[in-house]
């Protein structure tokens, strides 16, 4: 006769002090039992006839980083019952396997930062709901000992603290407190330390135009005032980094007045993930070299007590970019950084915690949500994968060349990397070896079957060959842009057996079925296949690579392909036009694609935005998007595009282009106009395969789609038809990865349905 | 007696004209020993006890046959000259033949003849037998020569990639990419006027300085096809060691450089025709330099890497703004990456 219950909680429930809140629940409840970890996640025994109550309170006062997939009830034995609740060992091979992201700074330890007390200005406070995980993890069980803390001997009020399962550091592995705990200091560009307080110093260096090299959670920072232009100046000369948006972290107080916040936006700049968060700027509050060309400013609040420190200590807002170096990945221990940022940082505010995992920054939008980089606060949190993918087995995805991510599948869930950086670099390239092995090793993934790119160049694919030769393992080729629409359907978490749909995949290049480049394209299938509906009609990349870089070639050959070959004489005058033209007559480094991204170089170009070259990557779009933010979504005229078949040629739009430009229309009015028009023209190839019946819904991806102007355009375009749109994962190539596995699970799926009965 | 301007089936078919093709056109010109189809070749280098026969071939097609620099029987001459001399090697005698097609025209044949022998006695080199056959228009392009070439590595010498080890430097006789860089000027679709001028040379007396000088010398490749990065990434593999260059100290002339940016191409992948590297215990590098840059076709020679003992296999490219690029070996034609 049972007179307990057994109840299985999932989800993310180990290392965010689920046990002791169980622990208090059940005392509060006077109920008796126990509580452990085991390798499904946390097993509770409670005495007691009727769970409800406490079932719901499971949910709803789950501790902050806590997230509760399930709670599964069955009926128990407790012979005897215990006469009280208990936290009971942890039970089984793999137990306290599951790691949580690293989290910001939580309001408790914020407050007792500030007040006096023995963490009172203590850099290094953190508990249970809060603090350093992933990036300070050097092997599982997750424990002290397997951190960077390890060397940091518990003090006796700390340890205290630890064992005491009713104080909110009950086991909070990364605990210290001044006696115990690391030690920050400052260091001159002489490597000597700076005497006094480093926080106060440090402080008194930024008001003074510093530029600081700051150790943060997963890296370094380059920090300086983000009020004082000739500062930033400085700090863009010395980066080599003239243009690319830089992101601002200030309390919320503050940043209110830089930025227009909505409620969406303080929800997501609050979370525990603490990302950098896009939003739109006020104008004329920081100096233009902060983000030039730009209407959206990154922003995000301190997230460590160093930076609530140090912000409070400066009084405004900082600058607090990646330190990382010309596509090197960016800077985490104490001796890189004294060597790597000799010529950039005036000083270092180091100290002695280890970081042991890189992790960049995440950078997300709320405003439709949307995750541009993927990595410190996010990772390594799993995905909860569609319905349709119960009991797949366990698979790697390599991802792609840029944005490089690899993603693990194992356990019905999916596990995407952080973003590892761009493979052209030999430091990033080792960088990505290191991760997949890590990787490997923390979630103890044997992966069946791999899932690269086909693109023989990615360094990711030569890796995916030569790990797939040297184990024998099967090695799924999954294309591109199809890629990219499954990370759209998982993200959606649309079932493998939802039906067919139409995806408006847009970027800048990848390899397409056909063995030509694509990047504008309009697919439709799903997560085992799709087929090519209809596409931007190509137009040569002349120079290859190098049309990526330079705008004015796209716009050279798609005025040349409209006719408007004499407007691209005026606007090109001082370019080597000729050379160019003939090179792409004689087919000399020109192969042809039907890429969205250098689409959108082409008419900034003729727009003069960053005609000559851009100093980073989307450059001339993203100012492209800054100027369409002149007129409403749904205001502007779309300009036209021809459809012939399969291909949507922009000829006509670049027509009616030269002719705003002829009449001196706005610029906005004409990035507007740009923007309605592709996205009138990708609906309507949408909507035309759902009205047939050949589709059931759009999904919208691949990097053009961070544009959150376009994305609104193809919304406004798409209206009343069901749009699947990503949320969790990139749009851009740091989802391929994800992408990948699914779709060589459901082909494996499919192989398997295939296969006759046999017993 | 040959009265033709323009090479026709008949100059293959066996008779009086071929005879009369062979005997004025070539014979003539290359001397070789003996009326037979067979050289004997006699040497006293051949006859030291430890000395060692070198042997290549290799087939030569370009389009312009005949470019600024150069012709493709220079390149005949030279290409097969330098795969003798990359391995030690001192070039003796070649072999020549011709695939000629219908219609070639007589007087260029007389110019390419002309070069090859020019540019085999300045090597100190003999063409002793070879080869005509005459196919029909549309069988080939123009001129077709495959070259062969005989030479003698004197005892005790020893090059090959398998020796290079951690810090040997690398060291290029000249400036990078002009042959490739002139051909593709040289097609007349392309529109560039440009002063670029193929690069092709003999590096027999230059290879010859340089061990008389250096003789630790470990290795040397010439960066034909594939450029310096496919030379490079042979010997990384066949060594079993990284190999970092450095962007800066690269030599490459300006016009080369405007090029490349205009047509995206990246000038470590180019061809050329009288560039080789080689890899040199440091020690020994500043003589080996010096040696090169005593003769013309090693007065642009520079150091331009070292060899590593990270990443075994793989060679890496310091950039001008601080990149550490991966440089590959060329995978099918260059596809765009950037997304
Ligand atoms: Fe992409
Ligand atoms: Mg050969
Ligand atoms: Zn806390
Ligand atoms: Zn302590």
């Amino acid at each position: 006769m049972s007179n307990a219950w057994a109840i299985r909680v999932r989800g993310q429930v180990q290392g965010v002090g689920f046990r002791p809140f169980v622990w208090q629940l059940a005392r509060e409840m006077g109920l008796a039992g126990q509580v452990l970890n085991d390798p499904e996640g946390v097993l509770i025994h409670l005495a007691c006839a009727d769970p409800a109550r406490f079932v719901a309170a499971l949910r709803d006062r789950a501790p902050p980083l806590a997230w509760v997939d399930a709670v599964e009830l069955a009926p128990h034995v407790l012979d005897p019952v215990p006469a009280d609740f208990s936290i009971a060992p942890s039970q089984g091979e793999g137990a306290e396997t599951r790691i949580t992201p690293d989290a910001a700074t939580c309001p408790e330890c914020c407050a007792e930062i500030a007040a006096p007390g023995r963490r009172q200005g203590y850099a290094f406070t953190n508990c249970t709901h809060c603090g350093p995980r992933y990036s300070i993890l050097a092997g599982l069980p997750y424990d002290r000992a397997r951190t960077s803390m390890a060397g940091f001997a518990l003090c006796p009020a700390c340890r205290a603290e630890y064992e005491d399962p009713g104080d909110r550091r009950f086991h909070a592995q990364p605990i210290a407190c001044p006696e115990c705990g690391p030690r920050l200091w400052l260091e001159g560009g002489d490597g000597a330390a700076v005497p006094g307080d480093p926080i106060a110093r440090a402080a008194a260096m930024l008001r003074d135009g510093a530029i600081l090299g700051v150790k943060g959670l997963g890296g370094f920072h380059l920090a300086c005032d983000a009020t004082a232009a000739p500062v930033l100046v400085r700090l863009r000369a010395r980066k080599r980094r003239p243009a690319k948006p830089l992101a601002v972290m200030a309390p919320e107080a503050l940043l209110a007045d830089l930025a227009e916040l909505t409620a969406a936006d303080r929800a997501l700049l609050r979370d525990p993930a603490a990302p950098v968060v896009l939003v739109p700027a006020r104008a004329g509050r920081l100096p233009a070299e902060v983000a030039p060309g730009m209407t959206t400013l990154g922003v995000m609040l301190p997230y460590t007590p160093l930076h609530h420190l140090l912000l409070a200590a400066f009084g405004g807002p900082l600058v607090m970019t990646s330190a990382n170096l010309s596509g090197a990945p960016q800077v985490i221990g104490n001796a890189e950084a004294r060597a790597a940022l000799a010529g950039i940082a005036d000083a270092l505010l180091l100290h002695d915690r280890e970081i042991l995992r890189r992790l960049d920054d995440s950078v997300e939008r709320a405003r439709p949500p949307a995750v541009l980089r993927r990595a410190r606060g996010r990772v390594p949190g799993t995905l909860a994968l569609p319905p349709g993918f119960e009991g797949c087995p366990q698979i790697l995805g390599m991802g792609g060349q840029m944005k490089a991510a690899i993603c693990l599948l194992k356990g019905g869930q999916a596990m995407l990397s952080q973003h590892l950086g761009d493979l052209d670099d030999a430091r990033t390239a080792a960088e990505f070896d290191l991760a997949r092995a890590d990787m490997a090793r923390l979630f103890e993934h044997r992966p069946q079957i791999l899932a690269a790119d086909p693109h023989p160049g990615y360094r990711a694919t030569q890796a995916a060959e030569a790990t797939a030769r040297a184990h024998g393992l099967p090695l799924v080729a999954v294309h591109h842009h199809h890629a990219h629409l499954a990370a759209c359907l998982g993200d959606a978490l649309w079932p493998r057996d939802g039906g067919p749909v139409v995806g408006l995949i847009l970027d800048g290049t990848g390899l397409g079925a056909d063995g030509t480049i694509w990047g504008g394209e309009v697919l439709r299938g799903g997560y085992s296949d799709a087929e090519r509906v209809a596409h931007l009609a190509p137009a040569p990349l002349a120079g290859g690579d190098r049309a990526a870089r330079e705008p004015w070639r796209n716009a050279l050959v798609r005025l040349d392909a409209a006719g408007l070959s004499d407007l691209a004489d005026g606007l090109f005058a001082d370019h080597p036009r000729a050379a160019l033209r003939a090179a792409v007559a004689a087919g000399v480094n020109a192969p042809l694609s039907s890429s969205a991204g250098r689409l959108f170089d082409a008419v900034a170009a003729c727009l003069g935005l960053c005609a000559e070259g851009q100093s980073y990557e989307g450059e001339a779009a993203m100012r492209l998007e800054a100027l369409a933010e002149a007129l409403p979504v749904g205001a502007a005229d779309p300009y036209p595009m021809a459809r012939a078949g399969a291909v949507l040629d922009p000829a006509p739009l670049f027509h009616a282009l030269a002719a705003d430009l002829g009449r001196g229309a706005a610029p906005g009015l004409i990035a507007a106009r740009f923007h309605a028009g592709l996205a009138a023209a990708l609906a309507a190839v949408a909507r035309a395969e759902i009205t047939a019946g050949r589709a059931v819904a759009v999904a919208l991806s691949g990097g053009v789609f961070q544009n959150a102007r376009l994305a609104a355009e193809c919304m406004h375009g798409l209206s009343g038809l069901r749009v699947l749109r990503h949320a969790r994962v990139p749009a851009n190539d740091g989802g391929l990865a994800f992408g990948q596995v699914l779709v060589a699970a459901s082909r494996h799926f499919d192989a398997r349905e295939m296969r006759p009965e046999s017993d | 007696m040959l009265r033709d301007t323009h090479v026709t089936l008949a100059h293959g078919g066996g008779g009086q004209a071929m005879r009369d093709l062979i005997e004025e056109v070539f014979t003539a010109v290359f001397a070789p020993p003996g009326m037979e189809d067979q050289a004997r070749l006699e040497d006293p280098r051949l006859t030291v006890p430890g000395a060692r026969l070198a042997m290549t071939t290799d087939g030569f097609v370009v389009t312009p046959i005949e470019f600024p620099g150069g012709d493709i029987g220079k390149i005949a001459v030279c290409g097969t000259i330098n795969d003798l001399a990359v391995g030690g090697a001192e070039p003796l005698w070649l072999s020549a033949a011709f695939i000629i097609e219908e219609g070639c025209e007589v007087a260029l044949l007389r110019r390419v003849v002309a070069s090859m022998a020019a540019e085999a006695q300045a090597a100190g080199v003999r063409i002793v037998t070879g080869d005509t056959k005459v196919v029909g228009r549309g069988a080939a392009d123009g001129l077709f020569v495959t070259t062969t070439g005989v030479g003698v590595i004197p005892p005790g010498r020893d090059l090959a990639a398998g020796r290079i080890r951690p810090g040997d430097v690398a060291i290029v006789n000249g400036p990078l990419g002009d042959h490739g860089a002139a051909i593709l000027a040289a097609r007349g679709d392309l529109a560039l006027s440009t002063d670029l001028r193929s690069d092709c040379a003999a590096l027999g007396h230059l290879m010859e300085a340089v061990l008389a000088a250096a003789p630790g010398v470990r290795a040397a490749r010439d960066a034909t096809r594939g450029g310096l990065a496919a030379a490079l990434n042979e010997m990384a593999g066949a060594a079993g060691v990284g190999i970092e260059i450095d962007e800066a100290v690269l030599p490459l002339r300006a016009e080369v450089r405007g090029l490349c940016e205009i047509l995206g191409l990246d000038p470590l992948y180019l061809a050329n025709e009288g560039t080789l590297v080689l890899f040199v215990p440091p020690e020994e590098a500043p003589a080996a330099l010096a040696a090169m840059q005593a003769r013309p076709e090693g007065a642009g020679a520079a150091i331009i890497g070292r060899a590593t003992e990270t990443r075994p296999g793989r060679v890496e490219m310091q950039t001008l703004f601080g990149g550490r690029r991966i440089v590959d070996m060329l995978v099918g034609e260059q596809l765009p990456r950037i997304c």
